[in-house]
């Protein structure tokens, strides 16, 4: 497949056929959400394609998350169409939607791991639930997708016993346990330590080369997702701005600029600071 | 002004009936769930343990506690009129009707009613139930039904126990501590109190106060605002609106059914 360029994505998003084209999974149509008569985005549009790894950046309270929860359908737009893997998600009951979410997998920004039960029976939650595996073939599983996050040895723990980060990659495990077609991930790399950015960038990344994995990402980690986005999504103003790394590296949109230049390093150091 | 106050009963009203019929949809998913598989038999073992067992200790003090001053009470009342024999009739009756499953309904909605109410509003509040609708399980089949299920057996049984102990405790008040005989004691509460009438209807009331309680308390969890201020008003909400409906129904039912 093509790599994703920021004109033939808007030519595909503001297509209005009723299916998503083959190269999207997801796609946005003039979804329009208020919380409280504050408007988050009006008709925003843009499209996530599939098999590939695109990231979602933008300042706190642009509605990153908030996009991640539209797609999964945990939250209902003011109007507007979504349309995930051909379904529109918007016109789904609740009912219609776990048949949809059984192809999405997604990693909260806090875990939503269940506090009430060890790490080993949050990762083996959908397996239990959705197949007829045995307890023996469900534990090699989730003990392979622990030691895969970096987390071995953690099954017997409660989540309270783990810090945000291992929560995290815990929540990632229970995420990605059934191969979903489809992940959302809200800020998989906030509070992680270097080391584990990049277990997990290239945890993610094997996941999407190895399975086709259509994966969604929230982060404010500019570093990581220039690596590893196949296409980045700025959401400024309500507006989504779509382009490949290398077309935002370059892009003159000063809103972008300004976001990718403040983690430059080129800023002298405070007077009288340690050199 | 007058407009404003038609204005205003008529948005309670709406508000009112919006909430009945939420709850309405609330009670059907859960009884939706219950009655077709998975039974989650562990998740309901569990929440029996907790409102149950861990109730115990709180219920089983409280009724004897209850029991000795009803004993104590009544032997007073009954002696004015010369009628201290009665006393195991006035205590089993008391207790068996009225006392048992109204006293042992808000002593569960003060300890487990509350904390099943906050337990459901944190998990809201932290996303655990946005994360089970993502993995295609339904938070009302896998957190709700075992809690309100598991209330709905533990009452009755809570009831019971409180009833032995309160007359146990009227007993040892009546008859070690006043004096009233062993045997007269024991024989009045026998011929006074019967199966069909008060035993069974003690445990149709604590039934119903236990369905009252695990819908009340779920409900209040499910729908709480997700910030700490929300999961502090749905523990306390479950506390009044469950307390005020139990004495309520209290009346209904033995105004309906003379129990």
């Amino acid at each position: 497949m093509s790599e994703p360029s920021v004109a033939n994505l808007c030519a595909r998003t503001e297509s209005k056929s009723s299916r998503v084209s083959p190269e999207l999974r997801i796609l946005l149509e003039d979804v329009h959400l208020s919380f409280g008569g504050r408007p988050v985005y009006s008709k925003l549009s843009c499209g996530f394609p599939r098999g590939k790894i695109s990231v979602l950046m933008g300042g706190s309270g642009s509605g990153k998350s908030t996009l991640l929860r539209l797609v999964a359908g945990l939250v209902r737009p003011d109007s507007g169409r979504i349309l995930v893997a051909d379904e529109d998600v918007t016109e789904l009951s609740e009912r219609e939607l776990y048949r949809v979410r059984e192809r999405i997998g997604m990693l909260f920004q806090h875990g939503a791991l269940l506090d009430s039960m060890t790490i080993f029976d949050n990762v083996a939650l959908p397996l239990r639930e959705h197949t007829e595996l045995s307890e023996r073939d469900i534990a090699a599983e989730v003990s392979r997708r622990l030691t895969a996050v970096g987390l071995p040895d953690t099954e017997a723990l409660m989540p309270r016993q783990l810090s945000g980060g291992m929560l995290r990659r815990a929540a990632l495990a229970r995420a990605i346990i059934s191969d979903p077609e489809i992940v959302l991930c809200d800020e998989p790399f906030s509070g992680l330590d270097p080391l584990n950015v990049r277990r997990i960038e290239r945890l993610l990344v094997e996941l999407n080369e190895r399975l086709g994995i259509t994966l969604v990402i929230t982060s404010h980690h500019i570093p990581s997702s220039l690596r590893m986005a196949d296409l980045i999504t700025f959401l400024v103003e309500g507006e989504a701005i779509s382009g490949t790394p290398a077309e935002l590296r370059v892009s003159t949109d000063k809103r972008v600029r300004e976001f990718l230049d403040a983690e430059r390093d080129d800023e002298p150091a405070r007077p009288g600071a340690p050199t | 002004m007058r407009l404003a106050a038609i204005e205003t009963l008529g948005f309670r009203t709406v508000t009112f009936v919006t909430h009945l019929g939420r709850i309405a949809a609330f009670v059907g998913s859960i009884f939706v769930h219950s009655v077709r598989p998975p039974w989650r038999v562990r998740r309901l073992v569990g929440e029996v343990f907790d409102i149950g067992v861990l109730s115990l200790a709180i219920v089983c003090l409280s009724g004897a506690t209850v029991g000795a001053v009803l004993g104590l009470q009544g032997y007073t009342t009954l002696s004015r009129f010369g009628a201290a024999n009665s006393l195991g009739a006035v205590v089993g009756l008391s207790l068996v009707r009225e006392l048992g499953p109204v006293l042992t309904a808000l002593l569960v909605t003060g300890r487990a009613g509350s904390a099943m109410a906050a337990e459901i509003a944190s998990m809201l509040t932290t996303e655990q139930l946005d994360g089970l609708r993502m993995m295609s399980i339904d938070p009302v089949d896998f957190v709700v039904k075992p809690k309100a299920l598991a209330m709905l057996i533990s009452m009755p049984m809570l009831n019971a126990l409180f009833i032995c102990f309160a007359l146990f405790g009227g007993y040892v008040v009546g008859v070690k501590l006043l004096g009233v005989d062993g045997g007269t004691y024991i024989t009045s509460m026998e011929n006074a109190i019967t199966w069909e009438d008060d035993v069974a209807g003690t445990l149709l009331k604590s039934f119903i106060f236990g369905a009252l309680v695990g819908v009340i308390a779920t409900y209040r969890g499910y729908t709480a605002t997700p910030t700490s201020a929300g999961v502090s008003a749905a523990t306390t909400g479950t506390v009044v609106v469950a307390s005020v409906t139990i004495l309520l129904f209290d009346y209904v039912i033995t105004a309906l059914w003379g129990v």
